[in-house]
């Protein structure tokens, strides 16, 4: 049935010759090169070639760059990331805070640098710095970067700080798609700390756990703005010394902002 | 001869811009002919306008696609390529069997062209067929370099034809190529809006019921892959051309009812496979990638980049739409078979996009009999950071159609249809088996061979003279078209009994394959993925015959 008794003539043709032993190949093998590429690097080949497999890409993201209408007003808030490097290595910058209208009162700016370590996971060390409301504190950090089942963006790093004083951190993103425009980003932030540091309002053990729901559009990739909620709750003493400071334990806030990149 | 060309005459390339800067839309192009054996091509920038944005483009003798090259069989052709690019250039002629240093592929067969400088090729063309040509330079093949390459039979073409077309389909991006590479390194699904959605997965439990449906993307989940993932590069960034022409230009080949017509059909993309028919018209494949097979008649046939398919059609007195979607259905090039000029015809609807299934992706259902197979041996570098999967059941055979292809009600094409007339080259069976698993990471968008890429791999090594066959596995959920340099890659069917002579062989996710290659070309081959992002991130060997 597949063979189609269209082009009888030209079968017959082709029968006959095969019948007669003919050659139907064409096939006449290349003679040797008459002239040789130099012996070079890597380098230079990658160079003659144009093809370059260790190429060093960059990244900046602001996975949040937001308006958040907190308990005592307007709240500004951002959470930018940039990466550049290979495939392998990758060094990494990270700043994230809010500030109300006359002062930051939370910063946390980190870089380090991170390696993939297996198909999904990247090991990685930084130096992060909290600045805000308080003493500002220095830390060291590592931890794992990657992706977790079901796509979840994940991160978990403890930190190593002055005075014997250490901090868990981890936050989990995922998407979930609507359209394949509209999107809704899932996002669980958890803080821990070894030590209670008072004048950061912070208590030893659990502290903080932020989770946010941001609705964006991605109007293009690199540029999706965005409506939400986040809820944030404090937990232990650091609840306690919130509390005592006239701060709330929790908080819920609608929230507006862009996601952008390039 | 004479009614074959007479198509060509007073066909300007239909993209440039005219002396008013204005693109001239709506001609019907198709590319001067040039006719050896001797050729002058001259590598230059060419302002175009292939989507109404004003661009430049790397051509050939300022044309999109670049001039279809002539040969005669047995001829000895000199082409003489000018370099007036303000970077290097190369180019390749695929498919074609010449020797090392004059196949075009800077770094290993020469030094490329400089800017303001002229490299002579000279060789004897031995076989005849369709062919094709393109820069092998980083990624000028993308913004324009390539054209046909037609070889003409001593003693007249085996299947005669009354009149013949050459049907290039490319895509065209409006974007610096290098712009979308590092934007698949930044977010490797960025051209994929063909996910699914909350609603899919509500269409699917109504469909499935809720167990199964969970099930389902708790798999894909677990393994973080994305079951719409077809290709990296979609209709969103290109717009596909055949023959240098947009569908709204509809591209028009011109026939007199009653004729043959030869389609010499090139997939010169450089990301897309094209799933093409002529609706109204049965397809006679005569040949692929320049051999002549035993003619097997289709409705459809996927054409994968970089490959090359000769069909032959019997029109009647009307026109007809040859329609080329892209494999992920976001689109589709269009041109039209007329008998009289300005004649059209409908223009179909894309099919639906196919999802992928877990035999796609290597990956057995639950309850399959495991017994049969034969377990699959991975690479050691296959279980590093660069590789997101690993087959572990290799399920679909040559005569699967492909993804988006299976049961669609048409006749489709597939591997196992393929009988190149004459055999193999060379009768001997393989003394030694070569296997290579294309592998990579698709959310890192890193693409190589057995776990390695190019920079971090050594030379495959083949003894010349000797018959080798190489077995490919594909542990990745895309369809990728692997080409040799210099040598035949003859497929062979699951049995070991031959089936196609090709230059690219397309390798389906959760398939194996085996071709049997001749080392007889001495010298320094490229072996890579004609995908040419996958290519340019990793997915390319160099083989040294000696």
């Amino acid at each position: 049935m597949k063979r189609q008794p269209s082009f009888i003539a030209a079968l017959a043709c082709a029968s006959l010759a095969r019948a007669q032993g003919q050659s139907q190949t064409e096939h006449v093998p290349p003679d040797p090169p008459q002239t040789h590429v130099h012996d070079m690097s890597y380098r230079e080949m990658v160079e003659m070639m144009g093809m370059d497999d260790r190429r060093r890409f960059g990244k900046v993201m602001f996975d949040r760059l937001e308006w958040q209408d907190a308990d005592d007003g307007s709240r500004y808030a951002w959470d930018a990331r940039a990466w550049y490097g290979g495939d392998y290595h990758k060094v990494w910058l990270e700043a994230e805070g809010d500030r109300t209208e006359n002062a930051t009162q939370e910063s946390r700016l980190e870089a380090g640098w991170e390696r993939i370590i297996s198909a999904w996971w990247s090991v990685r060390a930084g130096l992060r710095r909290d600045a805000g409301e308080g003493p500002a504190r220095d830390w060291a950090g590592v931890g794992f970067t990657g992706l977790a089942p079901g796509f979840i963006d994940t991160r978990a790093i403890l930190y190593l700080g002055d005075d014997g004083r250490s901090a868990l951190r981890m936050t989990f993103e995922g998407d979930l798609l609507f359209t394949q425009r509209l999107v809704l980003q899932p996002k669980l932030e958890l803080d821990g700390f070894g030590k209670d540091d008072p004048e950061k309002q912070i208590g030893s053990g659990l502290s903080s756990l932020e989770f946010g729901l941001r609705l964006r559009y991605e109007w293009r990739r690199e540029f999706a703005p965005y409506l939400g909620l986040s809820w944030t709750g404090h937990f232990g003493e650091t609840a306690d010394l919130r509390e005592a400071a006239g701060d709330d334990s929790d908080e819920l806030t609608w929230l507006a902002g862009v996601r952008a990149w390039f | 001869m004479v009614t074959r060309r007479r198509f060509v005459e007073g066909m300007g390339a239909g993209l440039l811009l005219s002396a008013s800067g204005r693109p001239l839309f709506g001609a019907t192009s198709a590319a001067a002919e040039l006719i050896g054996p001797s050729f002058d091509l001259i590598v230059d920038t060419l302002p175009v306008s292939l989507t109404g944005a004003a661009r430049t483009a790397v051509a050939v003798n300022g044309q999109i696609p670049a001039p279809t090259l002539r040969m005669r069989q047995g001829d000895e052709v000199t082409i003489r390529v000018t370099n007036k690019l303000r970077e290097q250039t190369s180019i390749h002629w695929h498919g074609l069997i010449i020797p090392a240093d004059m196949d075009g592929v800077p770094g290993l067969s020469f030094g490329g062209i400089a800017p303001g400088t002229t490299f002579t090729y000279r060789y004897r063309v031995n076989q005849s067929g369709t062919y094709w040509y393109h820069s092998h330079s980083r990624f000028q093949e993308q913004v324009g370099l390539y054209g046909a390459l037609v070889v003409e039979r001593r003693g007249g073409e085996r299947y005669q034809a009354d009149r013949e077309h050459v049907l290039l389909l490319s895509d065209w991006t409006d974007h610096d190529p290098e712009h979308i590479y590092a934007t698949l390194k930044r977010q490797s699904d960025y051209y994929n809006f063909g996910k699914r959605t909350a609603a899919n997965f509500v269409d699917d439990v109504r469909a499935r019921g809720f167990p199964d449906t969970l099930a389902e993307r708790r798999m894909w989940s677990a393994m973080r892959m994305d079951a719409t993932d077809l290709a990296d590069v979609s209709g969103y960034e290109y717009t596909y051309l055949m023959n240098g022409t947009n569908p709204a230009g509809n591209w028009t080949g011109m026939f007199k009812p009653g004729e043959r017509v030869r389609l010499r059909i090139i997939n010169g993309s450089s990301m897309s496979f094209f799933d093409v028919r002529v609706p109204g018209l049965k397809l006679t494949v005569v040949a692929t990638d320049g051999q002549d097979i035993e003619p097997v008649t289709v409705d459809e046939f996927r054409i994968g980049t970089a490959e090359v398919y000769d069909v032959i059609v019997e029109p009647g007195d009307a026109a007809y739409t040859i329609f080329a979607q892209s494999m992920d259905r976001t689109g589709y090039a269009r041109g039209t078979l007329a008998p009289r000029a300005g004649m059209t015809a409908e223009v179909p609807a894309l099919d639906e996009r196919a999802i992928l299934g877990m035999n796609d992706m290597g990956m057995s259902h639950a309850g399959m009999d495991h017994g049969k197979m034969e377990p699959i041996r991975h690479a050691p570098a296959e279980s590093g950071p660069i590789v997101d999967m690993r087959a572990s059941m290799l399920m679909v055979g040559l005569d699967d159609p492909g993804i988006g292809l299976r049961d669609n009600g048409r006749r489709v094409l597939t591997y196992s249809d393929l009988a190149t007339l004459g055999g193999p080259i060379d009768a001997r069976d393989a003394a030694r088996e070569i296997e290579l698993h294309l592998t990579g990471h698709m959310e890192r968008y890193i693409w190589s061979f057995n776990g390695q890429k190019f920079s971090d791999a050594t030379p495959l090594k083949f003894t010349h003279g000797e018959r080798l066959r190489i077995s490919l596995v594909n542990d990745t959920m895309m369809t990728h078209p692997i080409h040799l340099h210099g040598m035949w890659s003859e497929l062979v069917d699951a049995r070991g009994a031959f089936l196609a002579r090709k230059h690219t062989v397309i390798v389906q996710p959760g398939q194996r394959l085996s071709y049997l290659v001749t080392a007889d070309a001495l010298g320094r081959w490229a072996y890579h993925c004609h995908l040419l992002y996958h290519m340019e991130a990793g997915m390319f060997r160099e083989v040294l015959v000696s």
